[in-house]
């Protein structure tokens, strides 16, 4: 019997019985769609995430003041036990290290804002006129803050979008005198609308020079520093360098921590990536379930074909062209099964991605080899049995039945 | 010599603690071209020796030569190649393939014996044609007539050009009239040299055989011989 001969004689036999084949594809698609479908939602998911990320900026080193480390006796901590304030004055020392691009330093407190008679509750954030550019935001109007000494405290506001609407509404807010806190400021600027990030809504913030924001709430300390590197690949370097400036300014002890944000963003990607793979862990058993389906279907397909493959003995097939023959057919049902549920799950990814826009919801090349892989591997795995009982019968015996 | 030689066959059922002796110290020769009725009642092991001779079984014990060879020692595929190259089965309830047309059915030997399709289709049409089968040959059994399917099935089994046909109760499920046709069919092939053995309760059918074994509870009772008309 010729490879040929033997694929079409399995065709005919998959196709001689169009309900039994429709319900076992129909069982293998959906294990296959279903691991398209789960992989496509988490892995979607972790897009999702990594992009909101990259939407803060790029090449962020992020300095926080305070470090959880465990030190023994050493010439820092005889000085000193207690980690110190972060300033301006560390904030500007920062800049000095040569792969650093920009510098913000951050100083936030809660205060209330009002004009013509409307209060609100706001958070000011003091910081420099950089920070626009670091965080990438656009300007609705006006102007972010000024380049300028950061020990200077101009008296001038920049407004997000929604504090700017709340408490103007259509009138025009630049040039006009706001109170913040005790302090009158001009508002010189408004941001465009950004939305989330770092844990604050942008549109709800107030932003003052970082010497007003520390006069205004009475501190020295900064709430974090954002150091922007000069590239991705600098991003590295750049932590070393300015850990060694802060090491300088503390006498040899580092009482800071810095983030990078390729490290928040690799803590996520690991998290939805395993998530993604549990996901398509749990889609594989139906897949194996399918499997077993496609077994249980053949051996009755032996079953019910004992007479012919009593018939097909008589006149003159081997075992072996028998068993080929059966496993071709459990080949053909997965991966019929196999292309249909690639095409139901792309479907679903589809479907998905229209219900949520926000959401890149495509399949992951490796889980659609991996899903159709799989359907292939455990359709011939479990048609292997069947295969070897048909390949087995004894001709006498199974002529005998009709 | 000749072309079949059984010598001291014995076949031994278990039916679970007793042993049934299905054919016990048989011994034939049947020579090419013979045509040979196999007689006798229901467990006589009519129908085991066809079993035996069509290389479907294998007997307990004794030799049994086809064309000079001893058969009984091959491995299972060499046997399944005799079976492909030099016997044709007919059985009583035809054995068709149901989800093949007739013209499919014929061909299913020359498949399994991996003859290119160009050749198989010459052959099919040849064999459609000598058994009037032309207007069939797209139909599926379901669709054919008893005597037609047999006519299928006897062209499959003379496809592959067989030295010995064996029929088991070929008429047993048809009619009396196409049950003579079927039967002249055989004897047709039968005349042009192919032996022809053929299992049958039917004494009509036997009648018509040149030589009649006679079976009864395993052995051979008689073997009756018409002189051939000269």
């Amino acid at each position: 019997m010729t490879p040929a001969d033997t694929l079409r004689f399995a065709t005919r036999a998959a196709t001689g019985y169009p309900l039994r084949t429709a319900l076992m594809v129909l069982a293998m698609s959906i294990g296959v769609a279903a691991v398209v479908v789960l992989t496509a939602l988490g892995d979607g998911a972790r897009r999702y995430v990594v992009n909101e990320f990259s939407a803060l900026g790029s090449n962020l080193v992020i300095v926080l003041p305070g470090r959880t480390a465990t030190g023994g006796l050493g010439l820092g901590n005889l000085i000193t036990s207690t980690p110190r304030d972060l300033t301006v004055r560390d904030a500007e020392a920062l800049l000095r290290a040569p792969l650093v691009n920009r510098m913000a330093p951050l100083s936030v407190g809660n205060s209330e804002i009002a004009w013509g008679g409307r209060l609100r509750e706001a958070m000011v954030v003091g910081t420099s006129g950089d920070y626009v550019d670091i965080r990438a935001f656009h300007m609705a109007e006006g102007s972010f803050l000024p380049r300028e000494d950061l020990g200077r405290a101009s008296a001038v506001a920049v407004l997000g979008t929604k504090v700017r609407e709340e408490l103007f509404g259509g009138e025009p807010a630049i040039g006009r005198m706001v109170r913040v806190g005790d302090r009158r400021l001009r508002v010189i600027g408004v941001l465009g609308k950004t939305g989330q990030g770092l844990g604050m809504n942008t549109d709800e913030l107030v932003f003052v020079p970082v010497a007003t924001a520390q006069a205004m709430f009475n501190t020295n300390n900064l709430f974090r520093i954002i150091v922007e590197a000069r590239s991705r690949e600098a991003i590295g370097p750049a932590k070393q360098q300015l850990e060694h400036i802060m090491r300088l300014r503390r006498e040899g002890e580092l009482d800071v921590t810095l983030i990078t944000q390729d490290a928040v963003l690799g803590t996520f990607d690991r998290i939805l990536g395993a998530l993604t793979m549990a996901v398509a862990g749990i889609a594989a058993i139906s897949l194996a379930v399918a499997g077993i389906l496609v077994m249980n279907v053949m051996l009755v397909a032996v079953t019910q074909r004992t007479a012919e493959i009593g018939l097909l003995k008589a006149l003159g097939a081997t075992g072996h062209n028998i068993r080929l023959a059966f496993l071709t057919e459990a080949a053909l049902l997965s991966l019929a099964g196999a292309i249909t549920g690639f095409a139901l799950g792309h479907l679903g990814a589809w479907g998905l991605r229209i219900a949520f826009p926000v959401l890149p919801a495509w399949p992951p090349d490796w889980a659609v080899f991996a899903g159709i892989g799989t359907a292939l591997a455990t359709g011939i795995l479990f048609g292997v049995m069947p295969a070897r009982r048909a390949a087995r019968l004894d001709p006498v015996q199974a002529l005998s039945r009709r | 010599m000749a072309q079949i030689e059984l010598s001291g066959i014995e076949r031994v059922f278990k039916l679970g603690d007793s042993e049934v002796h299905a054919l016990h110290e048989l011994s034939v020769s049947i020579e090419r071209g013979e045509y040979v009725a196999v007689m006798g009642p229901s467990g006589s092991g009519k129908s085991t020796l066809l079993n035996l001779l069509g290389l479907l079984d294998r007997p307990n014990a004794g030799t049994y030569r086809l064309e000079g060879r001893d058969v009984t020692t091959l491995s299972p595929d060499e046997q399944a190649e005799v079976r492909r190259t030099r016997i044709g089965f007919v059985f009583q309830s035809f054995h068709l393939v149901p989800r093949l047309t007739a013209a499919e059915n014929i061909a299913l030997p020359l498949m399994l014996a991996g003859i290119a399709p160009a050749e198989r289709h010459a052959r099919v049409a040849q064999a459609l044609k000598d058994f009037g089968l032309e207007t069939r040959a797209s139909h599926r059994p379901d669709e054919l007539s008893g005597g037609q399917r047999q006519r299928v099935a006897i062209a499959r089994a003379t496809i592959m050009r067989p030295a010995v046909i064996l029929a088991d109760e070929p008429t047993g499920n048809l009619d009396r009239s196409t049950g003579q046709d079927v039967t002249h069919l055989l004897e047709e092939l039968n005349a042009s040299g192919v032996t022809l053995i053929v299992v049958t309760h039917d004494p009509v059918m036997g009648g018509r055989a040149r030589r009649r074994l006679m079976m009864e509870d395993g052995r051979l009772l008689q073997d009756v011989r018409e002189p051939t008309p000269a």
